[in-house]
């Protein structure tokens, strides 16, 4: 029984060794291909991006802006977006924040909702950042009472 | 340790190193399933449905139609929008699926496998509305958390499966029995096993109602995935959370169910009306029972240009929750005048009714076509949007397309 284990210990141990050396082999076969197609991604890289991404290919799309838009997420490019990125998307979606638009007070009371019921953690001195973050990007647009149809999109009907 | 599971556990290995960090769980992944980092979702296909649904959200999935999308009869699945709470169950085993029977008002603890669901009662099938108590939230001012239906998240299909009551009755319902509340498989946002994604239900007139369903069939299939396979409560003319999804218990409870989004505001609105963005005390929030008359134009889609002299034939459904539609009007000069129209009757209670006109324009222009329905208690939709409410729900106000004649 002890020798059984015991194997199987091994056996795990063999596996995680195999698992991180093939890990390793692809890290540095992009780390390769990436300098020989681009001699100066390293250096480029440093100012852009944490280290802890390095390993994945497409690092330099990764948090990509296009049109004032971090193409990841869809959420505008602004001060604290990647507060909101990293607090506010591990559980929803993005879309479900820029859906959406309030003003501070329930912006707040959205968050308090979410840390007593859904499992959202403290936000500590973040909490600051991602308020003014949602208040400045998503704020609330007058409607009124029933909005003009507007997009439309017109076309020849046939029959 | 199986070969096939060496295979799959090395491969996630190497996934992880890819991504840069342990796969946590990796092992309980379902076979065939990438993880989100590595993975593109394509609702479209995941789901099987028109690419021209609209994708409002994709943790949790929530999808709705347009209003052109809604033209069938018979809502197929690849037109019926997606409102999900929680995350999908995963590996579902349909020979081991049971649903248990519970609650302090049930007579005895009772479990059913889905074989003796199918076989110990009768079968039938409605043709039942389905829409989402939220749907039309995009419109209200100040603006409603959450997501931004705006007319599409209503569907009407054909559902087969055992009445609920029968089921109830086998199990035994003491007296005081007042609500009942369903519990599901689906799985919470934040991954927590002790919560409910979602727990809602309905008082007993409603869970003894002919047409409230078990369900195991949509449209004559299996249920697809995203709309509760194998097993989905179906109560017709109710917010369409009502009708639970991927089912594995009730609970016959002697209280109104107090279960995930049956407390708090969720699905609640001011028992008397509020002003635009009033704050309302929890206790004087009111669950939705009934959803309120509406209807939709479905064809043409908006934004039809037509020749001067030639009619536009528009048609469309309405509904009324649990009430059928008795009247439906038209109008092309934004409530000016309004014209009757043919509405057929549903083709069982609870399902929604087909219209149709022809319109004459009487010069060139811009026109906006309005439809409102009436229901049997005299009761029509509003043209402008209803009373405000904190979460954004009932918005029943008239559906309109634009037309240009030329």
């Amino acid at each position: 029984m002890q020798d059984h284990a015991k194997f199987k210990q091994q056996v795990k141990a063999i596996y995680r060794l195999m698992a991180g050396l093939f890990g390793l082999f692809i890290v540095a076969a992009i780390g390769i291909l990436l300098l020989v197609s681009n001699p100066d991604w390293t250096r480029k890289k440093a100012t852009e991006v944490e280290p802890e991404y390095v390993a994945i290919p497409e690092t330099d799309d990764f948090d990509k802006i296009e049109n004032g838009i971090h193409v990841r997420t869809g959420l505008i490019e602004a001060d604290g977006l990647m507060t909101v990125v990293n607090n506010c998307t591990n559980c929803h979606s993005a879309k479900l924040v820029t859906q959406n638009r309030m003003n501070e007070e329930r912006w707040i009371a959205t968050i308090k909702w979410m840390q007593e019921t859904q499992n959202l953690w403290d936000l500590g001195k973040n909490e600051e950042i991602i308020v003014n973050y949602l208040v400045t990007n998503y704020p609330p647009k007058k409607k009124g009472r029933r909005e003009v149809l507007s997009n439309i999109e017109w076309y020849d009907l046939e029959d | 340790m199986k070969r096939r599971n060496f295979v799959k556990k090395a491969t996630l290995g190497s996934m992880a190193s890819v991504i840069g960090a342990d796969i946590v769980f990796g092992a309980v992944l379902p076979e065939g399933y990438k993880p989100l980092a590595l993975q593109d979702p394509d609702p479209f296909k995941m789901f099987n449905k028109d690419t021209g649904m609209e994708v409002l959200n994709d943790k949790p999935w929530n999808i709705e139609a347009k209003a052109h999308l809604l033209d069938d009869k018979v809502t197929p699945n690849k037109f019926m929008f997606i409102r999900n709470n929680g995350l999908i169950p995963e590996n579902i085993d349909i020979n081991n699926w049971t649903i248990t029977f519970d609650g302090e008002s049930a007579a005895q603890k009772k479990t059913y496998t889905l074989a003796e669901l199918k076989s110990k009662f009768p079968q039938y099938t409605y043709q039942l509305t389905l829409e989402c108590g939220g749907n039309g939230r995009s419109e209200f001012d100040p603006p409603a958390k959450g997501n931004q239906w705006t007319v599409g998240a209503v569907s009407c299909a054909n559902w087969t499966g055992v009445r609920l009551k029968d089921v109830l009755e086998d199990v035994g319902i003491n007296d005081d029995a007042v609500y009942i509340g369903y519990h599901a498989a689906d799985v919470h946002l934040s991954r927590d096993p002790g919560k409910e994604p979602i727990s809602r239900g309905a008082p007993m007139v409603k869970a003894l109602q002919e047409e409230t369903l078990l369900a195991f069939k949509m449209n004559n299939e299996d249920i697809p995935l995203a709309h509760g396979y194998p097993l989905r409560l179906v109560a017709g003319g109710w917010p369409a959370s009502v009708s639970g999804k991927w089912l594995n218990g009730i609970s016959i409870r002697n209280k109104v169910h107090d279960g995930t989004k049956m407390t708090g505001d969720a699905y609640r609105v001011p028992c008397n009306p509020v002003a635009p963005g009033e704050k309302v005390k929890e206790e004087d929030m009111c669950i939705i029972e009934s959803m309120p008359v509406k209807s939709l134009i479905t064809y043409p889609k908006s934004g039809a240009m037509i020749s001067m002299g030639k009619k536009l034939d528009i048609r469309g459904h309405a509904w009324a929750g649990e009430l059928e539609v008795e009247r439906m009007e038209y109008s092309i000069d934004f409530g000016s005048t309004w014209k009757t129209c043919p509405i057929e009757k549903p083709s069982n209670r609870l399902a929604w009714q087909h219209f149709s006109a022809s319109i004459d324009f009487p010069k060139k222009g811009y026109y906006e076509v309005w439809a409102r329905a009436t229901d049997s208690r005299g009761i029509s939709q509003p043209m402008l949007l209803p009373g405000w409410n904190p979460k954004g729900y009932l918005n029943n106000a008239c559906h309109r397309i634009a037309i240009k004649v030329t």
